[in-house]
């Protein structure tokens, strides 16, 4: 490790604790070199002291005077701070795949996208391994230019705090209005809606370490899929049929050009497995399929399946590791 | 007044054959090979864009797909054809192989460029996202080669008074965003519906010519493309052992618990 680099992590805000998924990245950047978080608004105490612990030694903001939500605008910001940075992380969210790119059109960087895992290689370059082609496939890249960015999906490590708690520096950079504005590109934010987040409806899908998805064969009654989500902690999920029906929200869906997930644990059910929603589900570490039809396309790549009904499947389950969990 | 539309398509392996890799690059053999199956929706879109024209309007429209890549590639510029598309350009030349998101995006610009040669091109449409690499950053990387607005992974699209507008609905956020032409625009799956193509245009896609140009016949900085400009390196690409065979439980009554205690045998619970 060359420990005098900078290991930069991307995150959408500072103004709350961190996530698990934030946290991976930085518990990944340790090793990489020091760790600076940078972001767009200004760090809470509460972030802060959470920062230390996981040995983060400079927090940034970037203020900027204009719209940071806007592509071209992050990008720029970036240019900041990538001077004399080894590596860029982010999450593997569609905005931050485009910010990096941008980022390494103008910085002359390198960028891998959805890196399952991020590590050293020869000669102190950064590797980064991908899942492709629905999870079937390993890909290992290196990134040969002296700043490497990536994005990193969720669950590619546990995280955990640093041995040697720090207490993080902050400072914040000044992207002047004249400099934004340029970046815009001529794009005009019109209207910004953030989705409210139900915290009873469990975890954010995208970065949830369980997962339990619906399809068609609920028939709409989504029901039991909740309550075997609740008993597990997990997010809820659903396919591109579902969400056509109207039977839940566009932010459930899980596929190719869903959310695409790489849990610990999924469970599907009344899913038949149709080819684009495996390419968003299928690098899931343990998959288990509940459906009536013994024949579906699913139960191909399951560790484990049950053939029955799912409407009373699904809560037996949950009643049981209600029981086991006490 | 009319719209020149170009849309960049890819020819990528068919997602329900069996996909592999050939010296860390995607194999693309014409036998499974198909146009990204996103592509057929910015396709429907630019002509939906065109049918809302007064023919008086669409005087001068024509909508142009591009593609990049080796001589099967062209097979996706057929099927552009059979979805509406009036001209095919193909960028083959043996020097593309192996290039990056940075030197793709390039080589597109530059033929973008080339095609505004013969007049104005006002829209660049594009998939969200090609179904083998799922990098989903082109299109924005090609807005900002010709330094036109982005208005990427849209869900839906209107073009009026010499602006575009879209909406989104991207990582739990939804977004209106405007800016006037000529602008990139990248198209989700839910935006339209494609429609089947008629007999006309199948049978007229078999014969259409295709135009073909070189690297040479662009303006590209070509030190950014192949594998020699690329600024990561395959170090290698397997195939994941395949799963141990599924443990089948047919429920008889106790199916669920017998859900539960595989979690449990797997420390998930």
């Amino acid at each position: 490790m060359t420990s005098t680099s900078t290991a930069l992590v991307l995150v959408d805000s500072l103004a709350e604790p961190l996530r698990d998924a934030d946290l991976e990245l930085v518990t990944i950047a340790r090793d990489l070199g020091v760790v600076a978080v940078v972001s767009f608004d200004a760090p809470a105490p509460a972030t802060l002291d959470q920062l230390g612990a996981y040995g983060v030694a400079r927090v940034v903001e970037l203020a900027v005077d204009g719209e940071p939500h806007l592509t071209g605008v992050a990008a720029q910001a970036l240019t900041h701070v990538t001077d004399g940075a080894r590596v860029l992380l982010a999450r593997a969210t569609f905005a931050h795949k485009e910010v990096l790119a941008r980022l390494a059109l103008l910085s002359g960087a390198g960028l891998v996208i959805d890196a399952a895992q991020v590590r050293e290689g020869d000669g102190g370059s950064v590797v980064g391994a991908k899942r492709v082609f629905a999870g079937t496939w390993d890909l290992v890249c290196e990134v040969r230019t002296p700043l490497a960015l990536l994005t990193v999906r969720p669950n590619s490590v546990r995280p955990s705090e640093a041995s040697d708690p720090t207490t993080p520096s902050v400072e914040k950079v000044d992207v002047p209005a004249e400099e934004a504005s340029a970046a815009a590109g001529g794009v005009r934010l019109v209207s910004r809606t953030v989705h409210e987040i139900d915290a009873e409806a469990g975890p954010a899908l995208a970065e949830a370490a369980y997962v339990v998805a619906g399809g068609r064969g609920t028939g709409g009654d989504f029901a039991p899929v909740r309550e075997l989500a609740d008993a597990l902690g997990a997010a809820v999920g659903s396919t591109r049929d579902c969400v056509d029906e109207g039977w839940i929200e566009h932010d459930t869906q899980i596929g190719q050009t869903g959310v695409t997930i790489s849990p610990r644990l999924y469970i599907g059910a009344g899913i038949s497995g149709a080819p684009h929603h495996r390419g968003g589900m299928q690098a899931s570490e343990v998959i288990v399929a509940v459906n009536s039809d013994p024949e579906c396309p699913i139960f191909e790549i399951c560790d484990f399946a049950v053939v029955g009904d799912l409407a009373t499947v699904l809560p037996q389950a949950a009643a049981a590791i209600r029981e086991r969990r006490g | 007044m009319g719209l020149r539309i170009v849309v960049l398509t890819k020819h990528v392996p068919n997602i329900h054959s069996n996909r592999t890799f050939v010296d860390g690059r995607v194999a693309r053999g014409a036998a499974d090979g198909s146009l990204n199956e996103l592509d057929e929706h910015p396709l429907e879109e630019a002509v939906r864009l065109l049918e809302r024209m007064s023919d008086e309007e669409r005087a001068g429209s024509e909508i142009v797909a591009l593609t990049m890549g080796p001589a099967e590639a062209s097979d996706a510029l057929r099927r552009a054809y059979q979805l509406g598309a009036d001209v095919g350009v193909h960028v083959l030349d043996d020097a593309l192989a192996g290039s990056d998101y940075l030197g793709t995006a390039a080589v597109l610009a530059a033929a973008v460029r080339r095609v505004a040669q013969d007049g104005p091109v006002d829209l660049v449409l594009a998939g969200m996202a090609a179904l083998d690499g799922l990098g989903s950053v082109v299109p924005a990387l090609v807005a900002a080669e010709l330094g036109w607005p982005q208005l990427t992974n849209a869900g839906a699209l209107a073009v009026a008074d010499g602006a575009a507008r879209v909406e989104r609905d991207v990582d739990g956020v939804t977004e209106v965003l405007e800016a006037d032409l000529p602008v990139v625009v990248s198209v989700n799956d839910h935006i339209n519906r494609p429609r089947f193509p008629n007999f006309k245009l199948i049978m007229a896609a078999r014969t259409k010519e295709i135009t073909t140009w070189s690297l040479a016949e662009l303006d590209v900085d070509t030190s950014k493309v192949g594998a020699a400009g690329a600024r990561t390196q395959v170090l290698s690409a397997e195939p994941r052992p395949e799963r141990p065979p599924v443990e089948l439980h047919v429920d008889n009554g106790e199916g669920g618990v017998a859900l539960a205690d595989f979690l449990a045998s797997r420390g998930l619970v």
